[in-house]
């Protein structure tokens, strides 16, 4: 694979930084959460530098916001983070990294540095792309999560902000884009039903790993009805 | 407790990230694990907006939440950035309780 032209690294750097500035700063809305769930600040922060995947990090929150056992909050954490499994299954023949590069490559792998690379034509621009979204959004991310964590600690109550509220819409955002399939909205829809036909039933932490359950017959289902 | 599920999901996150770089694509290539792997994400993070919106404890509920959930929805058509969203949803939620 031939290096890009000089101009097309700049745009690309650029769009990255872009993407980076944009969502390092929600970390701060992660911090203010995390603070607001129960969590400490070194805690909150231990987050975002050892699992630094959002979705993730706000489910074991999440979890235990709503009075869930941590472990349940752990393992729902971990199921949303298979989805970064698939992006490294993507990305690994076009950065082509080994060793010690891919040890460190494979912490920032996450939705927005997935973005960034998988389209580019070249070697050089998938690793320019992945590169420079990622560790500028590491480094906002985990700047933006103290700075949050820090202030919603001064706030007190995180209930007279609103702040378990943002975090209903912290995950719709994160689904949103994915609702755009019908076949997505019809297993989300099925599996927030589910979730909360479990909410009575079961104990917190819980229903959202029922809800996961969806996806597993969805898939199975939807064998069958290719297979017909 | 809290700290042992942060590192195991921090720990685990990071081993789920370095096996994508690392196992052969053809994983990939079975048709059920990437419908499944597709679906996951979607069924989770619904299920976590329904629990946290319409749930206290072990109880349904139907609050103030709700109200910041639908103006996340306006918000999220209108394309506003995940900021406006978020903080959006709870500025609604505060007022709504001050009233």
């Amino acid at each position: 694979m031939s290096e890009p032209p000089e101009d097309d690294r700049r745009q690309i750097v650029r769009d990255s930084l872009g993407v980076g500035v944009a969502t390092g700063t929600y970390g701060v809305s992660f911090g203010a959460v995390a603070v607001g769930s129960g969590l400490d600040v070194l805690q909150t922060c231990a987050l975002s530098l050892l699992m630094f995947t959002g979705a993730s990090q706000f489910a074991l929150v999440g979890v235990l916001a709503s009075g869930g056992a941590p472990l349940s909050g752990a393992l729902t954490a971990l199921l949303l983070g298979t989805r970064n499994t698939l992006y490294g299954l993507r990305l690994a023949p076009l950065l082509g990294w080994t060793g010690r590069r891919r040890l460190a490559a494979a912490h920032v792998l996450i939705d927005e540095s997935t973005a960034m690379a998988v389209t580019r034509t070249t070697r050089e621009g998938a690793r320019t792309g992945f590169l420079t979204t990622g560790i500028s959004i590491f480094v906002l991310w985990n700047l933006f999560t103290l700075v949050g964590a820090l202030a919603g600690t001064a706030m007190g109550d995180p209930r007279t902000y609103g702040l378990d509220a943002a975090v209903g819409a912290a995950f719709l955002a994160l689904l949103w884009p994915r609702l755009r399939e019908r076949r997505n909205l019809v297993v989300g829809l099925l599996a927030a039903l589910v979730a909360l036909g479990a909410v009575p039933i079961t104990s917190a932490g819980v229903p959202v790993l029922v809800a996961g359950g969806v996806a597993l017959l969805a898939g199975l289902l939807l064998r069958q009805g290719a297979d017909a | 407790m809290t700290w042992l599920a942060i590192l195991v999901a921090g720990v685990g996150c990071y081993l789920l990230k370095l096996a994508g770089l690392s196992v052969p694509p053809s994983v990939l290539e079975r048709p059920l694990v990437a419908r499944v792997a597709d679906l996951i994400p979607v069924a989770l993070l619904a299920g976590l907006v329904a629990v946290q919106v319409f749930s206290t404890g072990p109880d349904l509920a139907l609050d103030a939440r709700a109200a910041a959930l639908a103006v996340a929805v306006v918000l999220l058509l209108l394309r506003a950035p995940f900021l406006v969203v978020v903080f959006g949803a709870a500025l609604v939620a505060a007022l709504l309780r001050l009233l």
